[in-house]
């Protein structure tokens, strides 16, 4: 049993810029050869694999988008690099693109974690818009490049801790979500901001399912000072290339110190509330996800403990079982947003 | 070419779980990864797959047995219902072993305080009787008493569903598809037991 627990990083050892940057030019060529390569897959029967493909073959890692915009794809290309410390950044094991692309719960694909990667064939992101509402002076209907070509795209690399118990390291291209949302001009009265995920039950044949527990669209919300953390992040690509499908393309959001739930994939609509969103799981059973979803070992799920998580990739007998940490390890950052506040009633 | 019926279904039903030892193998020689990120998981899924299956599979004996008047139906009902135990086994053992690596407290905590684990366990439990007097020397020794005790059978399926529903996050299809089959297979039993007309109605003449 390995318990790994997250070391602050003194100045004496931090990584000397130039072995940075080695290091990053080995996982981008790492992360090219998986493309090439044969990726992992889960079988979740004997006869779930690709039609073509041999029985035993996986289906390779692919972004499955009907096309790339250029200028998107060029603004991934520049993003800057993460500084060698702090919270944009950690020294933990990346999780590898194969794993990322094809391990996704994204239920308008599917339930299985392998369907999104294999369902989300030529996922159509231009044209795109994202139509914002509420409590805002600029509100209107926005291309996705209005929304984004005003931005820097930055890395970060962020722990991503899934309310089932298991959690990836990725490195994410984006920026925080607040310098979106000052240019709408939010009012007085915007307490919180709500968003949506795309309904298209053409290209997300899941959403036509008579089984799925969702009432589409997916919906997420944050507390306006939860929004405005540095932090929350805009995310619009991960691994230097522009976000695959699976992942939430065209944009998602990655809030670090939440469960994963609260990473609301493609974004259609941003609505500023006066009173408390809906949030699609809060909705689906109160009793067990709430609406701050704050990473919390000290407080249960109630089918299952949340005091420890599996960092995946694992193996069988390599587990990776480590201790999870209060807000995932973002504490320093975001802890004083709940300093009043009884966090085992708002979960 | 009867006598290959047996052989034939016993290889069937050995098929998952060979398939899973094959990828378990591949994985700890370094050969392919089949099991995805989250082995521990994938496996404990498939084989609690595998074992809801065949229960209700061994379930539906009896109803075939006088739907097809086909008598020969409880040849296989034995080796059915105990290889779905061998798939509850493994399913165990991979909760024990893979997701809590034999960390007895944790163990105990689990069972004692996760309410669809505890039910999971109970089922484990009945089944594990059921198993036990599986044997033809404990048919003899126990008579009348052996057909009252192996209707355990239902309330171990009942639990099982139970689990299943008690864990259902993303879709209700698994849940729903096999508490129906469960209350269908249940249910024949309760209407063949009041009424001729059930007991005489039969697919095949």
């Amino acid at each position: 049993m390995i318990i790994k627990t997250r070391k602050e990083i003194p100045s004496s050892e931090i990584t000397p810029e130039s072995v940075y940057r080695e290091r990053r030019k080995f996982m981008k060529t790492g992360a090219k050869a998986a493309f090439g390569v044969a990726g992992a897959g889960l079988l979740s029967s004997a006869a779930s694999a690709q039609t073509g493909d041999a029985l035993f073959a996986r289906a390779p890692a692919d972004i499955n988008l009907a096309s790339k915009p250029d200028w998107l794809v060029e603004k991934a290309a520049m993003r800057t690099d993460a500084p060698a410390s702090g919270p944009f950044n950690t020294d933990e094991e990346l999780t590898p693109f194969e794993d990322v692309t094809t391990y996704n719960n994204f239920y308008e694909f599917g339930t299985g974690k392998d369907d999104p990667a294999r369902n989300a064939r030529d996922f159509s992101i231009d044209p795109w818009t994202v139509e914002v509402s509420g409590e805002a002076n600029k509100t209107g209907t926005y291309t996705l490049e209005d929304i984004l070509n005003p931005h820097t795209f930055e890395e970060r690399v962020f722990r991503l801790r899934c309310v089932e118990a298991w959690s990836m390291v990725i490195p994410w291209v984006g920026f925080s979500l607040g310098d979106l949302l000052k240019r709408f001009e939010p009012n007085g009265d915007a307490n919180y901001v709500q968003f949506d995920t795309l309904v298209d039950s053409d290209q997300m044949s899941a959403q036509r399912s008579r089984f799925a527990t969702i009432d589409w669209p997916y919906q997420e919300g944050l507390r306006m000072d939860e929004a405005m953390n540095p932090l929350a992040t805009i995310a619009t690509g991960l691994y230097d290339d522009i976000l695959p499908a699976q992942n939430g393309a065209p944009l998602r959001l990655v809030v670090p110190w939440k469960y994963g739930f609260k990473s609301i994939k493609s974004i259609v609509a941003i609505r500023f509330t006066k009173n408390m969103p809906n949030n699609t799981w809060r909705d689906l059973q109160a009793s067990e996800y709430g609406f701050y979803a704050n990473v919390n070992p000290q407080v249960s799920h109630p089918r299952w403990s949340q005091a420890s998580e599996r960092r995946l990739p694992t193996s069988l007998f390599n587990p990776r079982r480590i201790d999870t940490m209060m807000f995932n390890g973002y504490a320093d950052e975001v802890a004083s947003m709940y300093a009043d506040m009884d966090l085992r009633r708002f979960y | 070419m009867t006598f290959l019926a047996k052989p034939a279904v016993f290889l069937l039903c050995l098929l998952p779980g060979a398939y899973l030892a094959y990828a378990v193998y591949l994985a700890f020689s370094g050969g392919e990864n089949l099991l995805g990120p989250d082995p521990a998981q994938f496996l404990s899924l498939e084989t609690g797959e595998w074992a809801i299956r065949l229960l209700i599979l061994s379930l539906a004996i009896t109803p075939l047995r006088y739907l097809l008047n086909w008598p020969y139906a409880f040849r296989f009902r034995r080796m059915i219902g105990l290889f779905a135990y061998f798939y509850v086994c493994m399913h165990l053992l991979v909760f024990l072993m893979f997701l809590l690596q034999w960390q007895w407290g944790a163990i105990g905590r689990e069972i004692a305080e996760r309410p669809f684990i505890t039910i999971g366990f109970a089922g484990f439990v009945l089944l594990t009787l059921l198993a036990l007097t599986s044997f033809n020397a404990a048919q003899r020794k126990l008579g009348r008493n052996w057909k009252r005790l192996h209707r355990l059978t239902y309330a171990a399926s009942i639990l099982g569903v139970m689990h299943v529903i008690w864990i259902v996050r993303s879709s209700y299809f698994d849940a729903v598809l096999y508490g129906s089959l469960v209350l269908l297979l249940l249910g024949y039993r309760l209407l063949r037991k009041y009424s001729e007309a059930v007991r005489k109605f039969s697919i095949l003449g």
